[in-house]
């Protein structure tokens, strides 16, 4: 269980110094609810083939940074973001952009589960079928094997892949939507604290599966478990009022972090 | 009371907490009981209702007739004309062989013993079927509205013969003919297989039926797509501002305005401007229409509301688009509310009268309406025409019409009731 083990640190320290190329870089990015700003000019890049934690306290603005991400806050009434935030160098809020492509190239796992009330298959096949990814049903059939598998939930799903979704365990409906997540083959995958519904069994083959599906995706994820973070990411961002506190890689923010408020948010000072 | 809050200590055996506590059982008990009496009354109102239309409608459901054979291979028709043959005198022959001789002082009121309508009878089924031309062929025929009243014990034959409608001769005959066993009293198939017509005896709904299946047919084309439609971009695509709160406000006032009103507005603009039919299904469907479409708006977006948000954000956050968000997740499951509301705002337009009155659904018609464009009535307003008519036998009819519509109400609702069960969503 405990991954700081001084190999993980030596693998850590290795794929972060690689210099990975910048994946989704937001610039000076405000939001405001309703007129109340909740984000303050945050800076933050997210490298590519990397787990990236936004960790602080309740209220903060996590949820509020990851929706501007893929533009999940354009479905909130009075939301306003401000700044910039680019996918590859492109302005994710450039009206030119297709939002749909958008949301397909940088998928969500929520917090809650939230499978469709339907099918298994169905849950995992909706999003390569709207999106056309597959040619015919044998393509989409394994899709669908792959997405489960990669989720760790195939072995457990694949002979009841016609009931409902929503009859699953805690843990599988969200591995569900993990799987549902990866099949559109994303780029990047944005998690809200997607652990927070889940027994510690769970969670760990959740953590599990971002650690393997670090080798295809970018990831950024929400979480309120300092040990998931530093078991998890590579790269660790603290959040605190809304200002982006101060952001690394994650040993060293767990090791020698450079602002107090960081170092007193994770020996549990506040928060 | 303060002392003991403040040492914590309450001694809930005491007199006074023991009967608080009984005034407050007691106090549960009167909700409970208002709630039964209300019930009660709600219930008994309507026993009362159907009471007293199962009471003067029942006879509605059957119909005395006359069991006549028919010696039609001697009869003078020629088989190339059977239209042209002279039914009349056929029928007469027939009916005067059912008992002796007749006076000829007496003949017509022994005639109108039976529906006035015989001949017609007769025609109708020999052309339907020619092979009865071969042999004696047995026709029920039904007896005159007096005479129907007679036999189900609504007309005494004691009072004197000038207060009655059916005269001492009449009477006699038709002791003659039970006697003969020739009067039987079946279930009466016309009311629902016959249109309207003037007498009573042939009088049924088949008219009024199909007329408000028009109506409702076109009312559901019209409304449930537009509904819909208007709901989903009020609920999805409308920005909040003003303008749409203003139409917000419009459609829960129209969904309050009286029907007449838009009875006005149909017979204003869909017979005066568009020039359509008079009493024609079509233009009272569409009136129905304007009246259920702002109850299926409100229904529909209360729905689509009810859908949790985290079902539009799985669909969104996979790079659905709008449209397959609504039509692939959120629309499906708020369909089985959708479609409860639609069938009981159709159940409501199915016993709507004022709008058909006004655009002439209560016309006279004798056939019933082949499509949305021929004239006809409905079931509403054919009980209005029959509650207006003098002859006895309507007052019964009247009150079976309406148990037929309670019926269909009955049965609309039903389904809308089993689908709610069917379909329920839990989250
Ligand atoms: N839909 C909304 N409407 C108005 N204000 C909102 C909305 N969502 C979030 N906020 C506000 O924005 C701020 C940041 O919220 P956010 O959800 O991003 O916090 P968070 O860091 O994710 O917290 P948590 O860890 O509790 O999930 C909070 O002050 C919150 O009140
Ligand atoms: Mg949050």
């Amino acid at each position: 269980m405990n991954m700081l083990t001084d190999a993980a640190v030596e693998q850590k320290l290795h794929s972060t110094s690689n210099e990975a190329a910048i994946k989704m870089r937001g610039k000076d990015v405000t939001v405001h609810y309703n007129g109340k700003q909740a984000l303050f000019g945050v800076n933050l890049d997210v490298p590519e083939q990397q787990v990236t934690a936004l960790i602080g306290p309740s209220g903060c603005g996590k949820s509020t940074f990851l929706r501007s991400l893929n533009r999940m806050n354009d479905t909130i009434e009075g939301c306003r973001v401000g700044g910039e935030i680019t996918l590859d160098g492109d302005d994710v809020y450039d009206p030119r952009i297709d939002v749909v492509e958008l949301r397909a190239r940088v998928g969500m796992v929520f917090q809650k589960p939230n499978p469709f009330p339907k099918s298994i298959y169905e849950n995992v096949a909706y999003g390569p079928r709207i999106h056309g990814i597959a040619r015919n049903k044998s393509e989409l059939d394994q899709i669908v094997e792959s997405s489960l598998e990669k989720a760790a939930l195939w072995s457990e799903v694949k002979d009841r892949l016609n009931e409902p979704g929503t009859g699953l365990s805690g843990g599988q409906q969200q591995r569900l939507c993990i799987a549902r997540a990866i099949a559109v083959s994303p780029e990047v995958i944005l998690m809200d604290e997607p652990c927070s519904a889940l027994d510690p069994i769970a969670t760990a083959k959740v953590e599990e599966l971002i650690d393997e599906l670090r080798e295809n995706y970018t990831i950024v994820i929400v979480t309120h478990s300092m040990q998931q973070a530093a078991r998890v990411s590579q790269r660790t961002a603290m959040f605190h009022l809304g200002y982006l506190v101060e952001e690394g890689a994650t040993d060293k923010m767990f090791t020698n972090p450079d602002d107090k408020r960081t170092q007193d948010y994770i020996t549990g000072r506040f928060g | 009371m303060a002392a003991q809050a403040i040492t914590g200590h309450v001694d809930w055996k005491s007199d006074a907490m023991q009967a608080r506590r009984r005034a407050r059982y007691a106090a549960d008990r009167r909700l409970q009981i208002y709630g039964m009496v209300a019930i009660f009354f709600a219930l008994g109102f309507l026993a009362i209702l159907v009471g007293t239309l199962s009471f003067t409608g029942y006879r509605a459901f059957v119909q005395t007739t006359a069991t006549v054979e028919i010696d039609l291979s001697q009869a003078d028709i020629d088989r190339g004309d059977l239209m042209g043959a002279n039914w009349r005198n056929i029928v007469r022959d027939a009916l005067r062989q059912q008992v002796g001789d007749i006076p000829r002082s007496d003949q017509r009121d022994y005639f109108n013993i039976f529906t006035s309508s015989a001949p017609f009878l007769v025609r109708d089924k020999v052309i339907a079927d020619p092979d009865l031309l071969d042999g004696t062929a047995r026709f029920s025929i039904p007896l005159s509205d007096p005479l129907d009243q007679l036999a189900k014990g609504q007309i005494n034959p004691d009072l004197p013969e000038n207060q009655r409608r059916v005269n001492d001769r009449q009477i006699e005959y038709f002791n003659q003919l039970q006697a003969k066993g020739l009067i039987a009293q079946p279930f009466n198939w016309g009311l629902f297989f016959n249109a309207d017509s003037r007498f009573p005896e042939l009088a049924g709904l088949a008219g009024a039926i199909s007329g408000s299946f028009w109506a409702l047919l076109v009312c559901f084309v019209i409304s449930f797509p537009v509904g819909i439609a208007a709901a989903i971009y009020l609920e999805e695509f409308a920005p909040k501002n003003r303008l749409t709160d203003i139409i917000e406000i419009n459609i829960n006032n129209l969904a309050a305005v009286p029907s007449v009103v838009f009875g006005l507005l149909g017979l204003a603009v869909f017979l005066g401007w568009f020039g359509l039919p008079r009493s024609a299904p079509l233009v009272g469907g569409m009136c129905l229409a304007l009246m259920t479409l702002p109850t299926l708006i409100i229904v529909t977006r209360a729905s689509l509301k009810s859908v949790p948000s985290s079902i539009r954000e799985a669909a969104l956050g996979i790079g659905a688009s709008k449209h397959e968000a609504i039509l692939h997740h959120i629309l499906p499951l708020s369909m089985p509310t959708i479609m409860t509301g639609t069938i009981i705002g159709l159940a409501q337009a199915l016993g709507e009268t004022a709008p058909l009155l006004l655009v002439g659904m209560n016309a006279f018609i004798t056939s019933p309406p082949a499509g949305i464009f021929e004239a006809s009535t409905a079931l509403p307003t054919q009980i209005y025409i029959w509650a207006d008519s003098p002859e006895r036998g309507f007052v019964a009819r009247t009150s079976a019409a309406i148990l037929v519509l309670l019926a269909f109400l009955v049965v609309m609702n039903a389904i809308a009731i089993f689908l709610r069960q069917r379909f329920e969503r839990r989250w």
